[in-house]
């Protein structure tokens, strides 16, 4: 159009464009989360995991001036934390959801705290990939400038898919989920799995952080997260512990909070607080239906302490 | 004297004497080692409201003889009153600015009355004259600077479109949005703004999509009223549209897209009332102003902003700052057809009518509610 608007068509547009670009750190958690709590253990802490990854990697993002290293840095912290997790919950008679909770204040607070002198400087930024270059229609285009760790995030949903069903690994995960007597009768440490689950779950934690602070909204401040990682954990129920499953919800939410601002600019204005809730509403709706008193949800880890 | 013999009695006496002695002993006099204490709802190097407060805190840590001690992120509870408390009792602050809006009442007020000899500076409140006299609130006309903002935007945009991210349908931001949407107007009567309200104070994933949904209908120049402004300003500039900045001066960040700023002035405010006050003056306890009183001003103009912007933008900044201009002048409807201020009516800063603005002036694209 002459005035370069697209008019109504900016809501399918921004609920798309939102789809991929606030997705990826709900997609990174989740997953990441899906890992640990198949093999038996939830991990709540991973919204303070996010956080410090975010800040991890914008700090040496900013020192280095290198984006990936930045990246890189955010894993390495999410493992850490993952570890130290697991280290705590290996501990006879310790609470997994406990410890979650404990991990996700501290990794809030220590980011703020180390996070302070980062909130001025700008780092270098992840870069875009252009796939708009077929359309010349600005919108477009700029709903399709894709960061790698989005594709990435993409691709590691059916590999954990399939390496869930068919691969040693996999089998062990799920064998530590399900009974850890069998495991344990099988020779395998437990503790030692959850471990490296939680390690793994961690280190893709830290990478969605990455991608908040490094690509969108691309930049480091406290009020970065604002409770994305506690929505990526209570998503992994929602997507039924299923890595696919959890990609098609992490997109949903993705599009879902992009709508509230979108109705707003083609001047939908009434009730941006209820489309702004949109996500949490279709959660709960959907947590409703699918309950059940008669038997524990389906697809649920029988070892996780939320459902023995 | 052997430490190891200091009992637990004589550590009791020897305290008892020193808080007896700062009691009955003269306050000394402000600006005689004066310890002022800030708190502040935000991280302090926000690049936005808290940053501007802090940068006026800076501005007495240079005056000599004052201590200033600062707390960040306090909320907006009673753990401000415990703040407050511990800054009296154990740095001796006697000057206190709590600079969020939801820390005046109940729990600023209630500080007040407890400790009636200190001083209580409150950004944003409404002071009246049930309240202790020891406590004051102080605010800025920074709609003024908006108002020049937006005769800057007006000028630069080429759509005619104009964006605002909003956090919140208050008084203060739709005062803001009207001021810029009717200073547009002034530069292109044809200027529209759509704004969107992200429903909270700092959102920056909603803050960045707001950005883009609003660059995706055209909108080519940005502002906004939120607490840290970075998110739009980086996420605006990316997308190739020019903003225009808010609390402080974001240029740092986007130098080719940055036009001009509403910001605050506090480095010239707080200055001021610690000479007020080490002068012998009261402070008045409702205490506003704008670009005449300093308490607000514009950022320098960017290179993008054209000659012909910047005449009409500096000849309105003359005569607001001179005192002789009125923003909100009637006839003004508001964008659902309504006259909010009839033909002859003027609304001076000082009017209080303004302060409870609950419209959107024709122009503006978004509701209240």
């Amino acid at each position: 159009m002459a005035d370069g608007s697209i008019g109504l068509w900016t809501v399918p547009l921004a609920v798309f464009g939102g789809a991929i670009r606030v997705s990826t750190p709900f997609l990174f958690v989740s997953l990441g989360e899906c890992i640990t709590e198949r093999s038996g253990r939830i991990n709540l802490g991973l919204e303070g995991t996010l956080i410090m990854g975010a800040m991890s990697a914008y700090g040496i993002s900013y020192l280095s001036g290198s984006p990936w290293l930045g990246v890189l840095a955010a894993g390495i912290t999410g493992a850490l934390l993952g570890a130290l997790h697991a280290g705590i919950c290996s501990l006879p008679r310790v609470n997994d959801i406990a410890v979650g909770i404990a991990l996700m204040l501290f990794g809030t607070g220590l980011a703020f705290y180390l996070g302070k002198p980062l909130i001025e400087p700008t780092a270098a930024r992840l870069p875009a990939i252009d796939f708009g270059w077929w359309s010349d229609i600005p919108q477009v285009r700029a709903a399709l400038r894709i960061n790698v760790l989005f594709l990435i995030g993409v691709a590691i949903a059916p590999i954990l898919f399939w390496a869930f069903r068919t691969t040693r690994w996999g089998l062990l995960i799920r064998t530590a989920g399900e009974s850890s007597d069998a495991a344990r009768a099988m020779g395998y440490s437990v503790l030692w799995i959850r471990l490296r689950a939680t390690m793994v779950g961690g280190f893709l934690a830290g990478i969605g952080g990455s991608f908040l602070s490094l690509f969108y909204p691309g930049s480091w401040n406290e009020g970065l997260s604002s409770g994305q990682g506690i929505t990526a954990v209570a998503l992994v129920i929602f997507a039924r512990w299923d890595p696919m499953l959890c990609l098609w919800a992490s997109l949903a939410f993705g599009g879902a909070a992009a709508l509230g601002p979108a109705l707003q600019s083609v001047g939908v204005t009434s009730g941006y607080h209820l489309f702004n809730a949109a996500p949490y509403i279709l959660t709960l709706a959907i947590m409703i239906i699918t309950c059940s008193p008669k038997r524990t949800l389906t697809g649920a880890p029988a070892e996780l302490s939320i459902t023995r | 004297m052997d430490l190891g013999k200091i009992s637990r009695r004589h550590l009791l006496q020897g305290s008892a004497a020193l808080t007896l002695g700062s009691a009955l002993g003269v306050r000394p006099a402000a600006a005689a080692n004066t310890t002022i204490g800030f708190i502040y709802v935000g991280s302090r190097d926000d690049y936005g409201y808290n940053q501007a407060h802090a940068q006026g805190a800076a501005a007495l840590k240079k005056m000599p003889g004052l201590k200033v001690v600062e707390e960040e992120k306090v909320p907006e509870t009673d753990a401000v009153e415990k703040t407050i408390e511990s800054m009296i009792n154990l740095d001796g602050a006697s000057l206190l600015f709590p600079t969020s809006f939801g820390y005046y009442n109940p729990h600023m007020i209630k500080m007040a009355k407890k400790f009636p000899k200190l001083r209580f500076e409150h950004c944003g409140g409404l002071w009246s004259d049930k309240d202790p006299t020891n406590a004051g609130s102080y605010f800025g006309y920074i709609d003024e600077a908006q108002y020049i903002s937006g005769i800057v935007a007006g000028y630069s945009s080429k759509t005619g479109k104009l964006g605002f991210v909003a956090a919140k349908p208050i008084p203060q931001v739709l005062r803001n949005i009207n001021a810029f949407t009717l200073g547009a107007r002034l530069a292109n009567p044809k200027a529209t703004t759509q704004v969107i309200f992200t429903g909270d104070w700092s959102m920056p994933v909603k803050e960045a999509e707001a950005t883009n949904s609003l660059i995706d209908q055209g909108v080519d120049v940005l502002t906004c009223h939120v607490d840290g402004p970075k998110t739009m300003v980086e996420n605006a500039a990316r997308r190739g549209a020019m903003v225009c900045g808010y609390h402080v001066n974001q240029s740092p960040l986007a130098p080719k897209a940055y036009l001009t700023g509403a910001e605050w002035n506090w480095e010239a405010l707080y200055p001021k009332f610690v000479k007020m006050i080490a002068a012998g003056e009261a402070i008045p306890n409702f205490y506003r102003g704008g670009l005449k009183e300093e308490i607000v001003k514009c950022s320098p103009y960017g290179e993008a902003v054209s000659a012909e912007a910047r005449k009409h933008a500096d000849d309105i900044k003359a005569k607001l700052t001179e005192g002789s201009y009125t923003i909100f002048k009637g006839p003004i409807m508001d964008n659902k057809g309504k006259a909010v201020i009839t033909a002859g009516t003027e609304r001076g800063q000082k009017d209080p009518e303004l302060e409870k603005m609950d419209y959107l002036v024709e122009g503006v694209i978004g509701a209240t509610s």
